[in-house]
Order: C-alpha cells, then structure tokens, then sequence
C-alpha cells in the first residue's frame, strides 16, 4: 500500500492580525497513518522537535525540524522561554542602575557587557573615561571573550562527541571565574562598571594571578588544537557543513567570529576602535571557507590573541599604578563614603546621585562593541532626564541564530546540532 | 563632532523632500527619511557608489514619553569598506495605523529584527513574509510590552494572571504543527478536539 502519510501540516505558520492575535489556520490532517505499512517513505516528511529542554541547544531553544529521510528539509527556531524584558526594565532605571541587568543578558561574559553598557552611557553623556580606567576595562573584556570561548569550545565538543577538552576548557574558565571572583566579588553577576569609572580597582595578588594565567593558559590551547585541529572526526563533523559565503553573512547582518570565519575581516575593535584598541597590537583571524571548522579556528586563535592583549594590558597596568581610576566629576562618580559622611559637598552629591541619578543631556548614541559572540550594541534615547526613553540591546546571538534556518538547509539531522553549537548562543541575550 | 555625514547631502540631492531633516546626536549623523520613499532610500544607501551601506546593524523602534511625539522606526547602516556609520529613522504619523516597508528583500538580517519590532511595538512590515510575534508566545493578547502606553507589569493584575492561567488551554501551548500531528495520529483527546475546533486558543475571557 502507497502512503501517503504526508502530512498537510500548517507549516505556513499562521500569521498575527492587527491586534496581535494570532490567526490560526484550521487543524487539518492527512489520511490516517498506518504504522507499519514499511512502504515507500521517501515521500513522507517528518517532524523533529529538538528542545526546549535538550542539553544540545544551549539553553531554551527549541528547533522543529522538517525532515526528508535524514536531510533536513527547513528549520525553525522557536524563541522568547527566557524573555524578561530588560529593555523595559531598563526604561525605569538610572543608568548606573542599568548594569546589573547587562549581567543577565549574556551570562557568558557578564563584564564585556558592563563595559558596553558604561561606553555607550559615557558616549551619550560626553564623558572621557582615565587612562587606567581603559586599560582595566580592556582586561575585562578579554577575559570574557576567553571565558565565552572556553564554554564554547568546551560545550562544542561535547556536542560532536569529544569530552576531554571539555574539561580541559572548564579547568581554565574556572582559573579566569577565580580571578574575576577577586576582583567583582561575583562569578556572574559582576557589576564591574560604573558611569565614568569601574567599581573597583583590581585587588592584590590579581596582576600576578593573570600573569601567571597568560603564561599556562597556552599550554592548554595548544592541547586543544593537538586534539582538534587535525583530528579526523572533527574534521568530519565540522569542515564544509553549515555553510555561509562572505556576502551571505554580510546579508545576514551575522557578526564576530560568524562573521570572521566567512572571511569577512570586519572587527569592531580594529575597525571602530574603543578603550584604545588601536594601540594594541593583536592580529584578526579570518576564516575561508564559512563552515563550522572556519569557526573553530577563528575563535581558537582568538583566545591565543586575547592573550597578547591581556599581557600588553598587563605592562600598561604597571606603568599606571597608583593612578585614578575614576573621573574627577562628582556628577557621576560617588564620593568616597568617608567623604560622604563628613563633608556636606560630598554628602549632597551622593545624595542627588543616589536618589535622582545622573541626568544625560537629550540626544542618543550607539555604541557597539566587539563581545565573543559578535558585535553587541547599546543604543540609548534620552529626553534629558536620569532614565532613558529607550535602551536598546544590539543582540549579536540573536541576529547570529537568525541564520541557523540558512545554514541547515539540506544537511543532516546530526549536523543541526553541530551548525547550532557553532553560532555560539546564549539564551539569556537572544530572549532578553 | 558636529559634521553631518555627506550622506545626509547626498540623500537630499537625490530624494529632495523624502529627506525630512537630517541631525547628528553625540557624533551619529541621523536621518529623517518620509515613510513613502524609505524602502526606496534604503536600497539606494545599500548599493550606491559611495554610500556601501551594505550591512544593517540593526532595526529598532522608539517609542517616547510624549504622547504627542510619533513613534520612530530606526535603522543601524554600516558601510563596512567605509567604516562609517548612519541612523536613518522613520517618524510614524500618529493616529495612522503602523506600517512601513519591509527591508527584508535588501537584507535576510531584517528577517527577526522585524519580527521584533512587530512584537514589542506592533509596528507591521509590508512585504515581510512572515511577520508574526516572535519573543512572545503567539497567543500574547496584552498589547505590545514596548509601548509607552503599556504598563511595567502588565496590564493584568496578580489575581487575574492567575485566573487566567488556571482558564487556559494548556494544549494551546502546543504550536500549530504539533496539534496537527497529534490530530493525524488521532491522539487529541476528545474534548480537547471539541475545544480546539472552537477555535480556542491561549486564554480563556
């Protein structure tokens, strides 16, 4: 007996009216199936559904693929389970209060998005930030883009079947959690920056600690790239699958190592220079090819280069002990609390700070900047008051992923899951 | 820090009137660009000579908190061989229903950006081929979070979410495509089918 058990899905996903509502298309079906008819399948699409709950898609993704036999005839992606609408949230804070939030979006490298965050209210306030200020924010945003790497390459593996370097990874992210622990006194939720300064100084102990990191953490990297770059089940799994030509991603707004990878050789760092990136020297890797094993190498090569910033930074450090790391502007800054306790000046000052926040001249900025997963932007509205119109997150995962129906178009099921570890999500950013 | 961008002079020669004013903001040349001509304008930015401005950074909106001022749709264009930057905004008449052209022939970026705009502000993209919510669920029925107009908590209190959640039909959480299956392999219960086929969905009034 022929089946025809080719469902008449509603695929054609229903659209919304003008009032929001969906507009659904009638339930319809096909003949009923008869399961064991061991007829022609060829014919028949199936559908997968992949998460939201499923260790390979990176937090609450969930992906229902169309599948002809075992290729792959559409994807799509499912967002929003972990939406708690932070760009409303943060229409009703001060700006300061603002970074706490960033913490939560991409929770992979909390301190790189405390850096955006201050950059973009300093760029809309018109504050120039010190120098050691620069150099600290800098070592930041490094050690995130190595942390972010880590739980990618390491979670990558595991994906595609390769447990040791998993560890190997975590081992080292933990070194670089040890250290961010000193200096924030959080793991994650760090907090690290203020309007026009950070929170704090790097503590004791901390220079010689990411000293001492720079000069093992190599070592790993090079273990990594033995057991990956010329290993021929990685090469297997990754080279030529999940596909994107240069104008492709140029098309798809992709950006950072996805967009690297292609061989388009767009960094913000190099090409839109903020905290004085274009002092330091550091090389951008650029991919070929576009797959999943471009990828791979344009993010290895990123943590051995992060590495050269990280000891550049480290020499400037030295050179600029003991000098501010704040503005001199008591608009933004907090007094010191034993100033604040016994000077009226102080005292008023961290009282309007703390009670009205610091007020931004009416305009708007954009400003982005080169995060692990790609160029992510803050783009604040003010009418001139403490809390801005509207704060904007640019969401590099976000635009990343909406390529992921592209790339898997006429792969194997089995190579959804390695194209999806490549984008290098996190949920936290792409639902906000 | 005050230069307009020579796009901004270059859009004028070009479109004339569609170019309603142009302004730079903390060094970002802006753009006022009419409604009717915008799609146009984009595509002329986007392969132009000179101009390049072949990547979309980024598609936003902006809702103020005067009541008075319309909404604006915004977009992020980088020319990456240039390296410059340009904001073009679209200022939406109030009292008009929302709608502006969809980009998304020029750039597939456009595709969830979009979308999101649909979701937060109810923004409709012409010519988008499929333009349906996208961080909230389908069923959503409380407006659009990113409006001015729509409170921080939501427009229902703790008593009624609750009411309406112990309403729902929990087999509205199921999308389209799995009701079908479960329907195709007769294994809707039947009062759930009975419910369904009333055309009911998400909460209950």
């Amino acid at each position: 007996m022929t089946s025809m058990r080719t469902l008449e899905l509603a695929l054609a996903t229903p659209s919304v009216d003008a009032s929001g509502r969906a507009v659904r298309a009638p339930l319809r079906a096909g003949p009923t199936p008869t399961m064991n008819d061991g007829g022609d399948f060829g014919a028949e699409h199936m559908l997968v559904n992949i998460g939201p709950q499923h260790p390979a898609t990176h937090g609450v993704l969930r992906l229902v693929v169309e599948l002809e036999g075992e290729t792959v005839k559409r994807v799509i992606p499912h967002i929003g389970y972990l939406h708690s609408g932070f760009e409303k949230l943060g229409e009703y804070r001060h700006y300061n209060q603002i970074i706490p939030l960033t913490d939560r979006t991409d929770y992979l490298s909390p301190m790189a998005n405390n850096v955006g965050l201050a950059l973009a209210a300093e760029k809309l306030m018109g504050i120039s930030i010190t120098e050691r200020c620069s150099v600290l924010r800098v070592i930041a945003c490094e050690l995130s883009r190595v942390i972010s790497h880590l739980v990618w390459l390491g979670t990558t593996g595991i994906d595609l079947g390769a447990f040791t370097p998993f560890l190997w990874s975590f081992y080292e992210r933990e070194r670089v959690y040890n250290l961010q622990e000193s200096w924030t006194g959080a793991r994650l939720t760090t907090s690290l920056t203020r309007i026009g300064g950070m929170m704090a100084d790097v503590p004791e102990g901390f220079e010689e600690g990411l000293r001492d990191f720079c000069r093992t953490f190599p070592n790993t990297l090079r273990e990594v790239d033995t057991m990956f770059t010329r290993n021929a089940i990685w090469i297997g799994r990754t080279q030529g699958v999940g596909y994107l030509s240069a104008d492709e991603a140029i098309n798809y707004s992709l950006s950072g190592p996805m967009l690297r990878a292609s061989g388009v050789a767009y960094d913000v760092r190099k090409d839109r220079p903020y905290l004085g990136y274009e002092t330091y020297d550091f090389d951008v890797p650029i991919g070929e090819h576009g797959d999943i094993y471009d990828r791979y190498r344009v993010r290895l090569e990123e943590m051995f280069q992060s590495v050269r910033i990280l000891d550049q930074a480290l020499d400037r450090l030295q050179k600029l002990k003991g000098a501010p790391v704040n503005v001199a502007d008591p608009r933004v800054i907090l007094p010191p609390k034993s100033r604040a306790m016994g000077d009226m000046e102080a005292m008023i000052f961290h009282f309007k700070q703390v009670m009205e926040g610091v007020n931004a001249p009416v305009g708007e900025a954009y400003l982005g900047i080169e995060n692990p997963k790609g160029e992510l932007g803050y783009y604040f509205v003010s009418d001139g008051t403490a809390k801005p119109v509207r704060w904007r997150i640019r969401p590099p995962s976000f635009i990343n992923l909406a390529a992921l129906p592209k790339m898997c178009e006429g792969v194997l099921l089995s190579d959804v899951i390695a194209i999806n570890a490549s984008v290098d999500i996190v949920m936290g950013e792409i639902d906000r | 820090m005050t230069v307009s961008s020579p796009s901004a002079a270059a859009l004028t020669a070009a479109f004339g009137a569609a170019i309603e004013r142009h302004l730079v903001s903390c060094g970002d040349p802006i753009v006022y660009v009419a409604n009717a001509r915008a799609h146009d304008v984009l595509a002329w930015l986007q392969t132009t000579p000179g101009q390049e401005f072949n990547y979309l950074t980024d598609i936003t909106a902006v809702d103020y908190r005067d009541p008075g001022r319309p909404l604006e749709v915004v977009y992020q264009l980088r020319s990456l061989d240039r390296k410059a930057d340009l904001r073009i905004k679209i200022a939406l008449d109030t009292g008009r229903p929302l709608v502006v052209d969809s980009v998304y022939d020029l750039w597939r970026g456009a595709d969830w950006l979009e979308r999101e705009v649909f979701d937060m502000f109810g923004v409709s993209f012409t010519g988008h081929p499929d333009l349906r919510r996208i961080l909230m669920w389908e069923t959503y029925n409380e407006g659009f979070p990113l409006r001015k107009e729509f409170p921080l908590r939501g427009h229902y209190n703790r008593a009624e979410q609750t009411r309406q959640a112990l309403a729902a039909n929990p087999e509205a959480h199921y999308s389209v495509e799995e009701l079908t299956i479960a329907e195709a392999f007769q294994e809707l219960p039947p009062d759930v089918r009975e419910r369904l086929s009333h055309g009911e969905r998400g909460f209950v009034k």
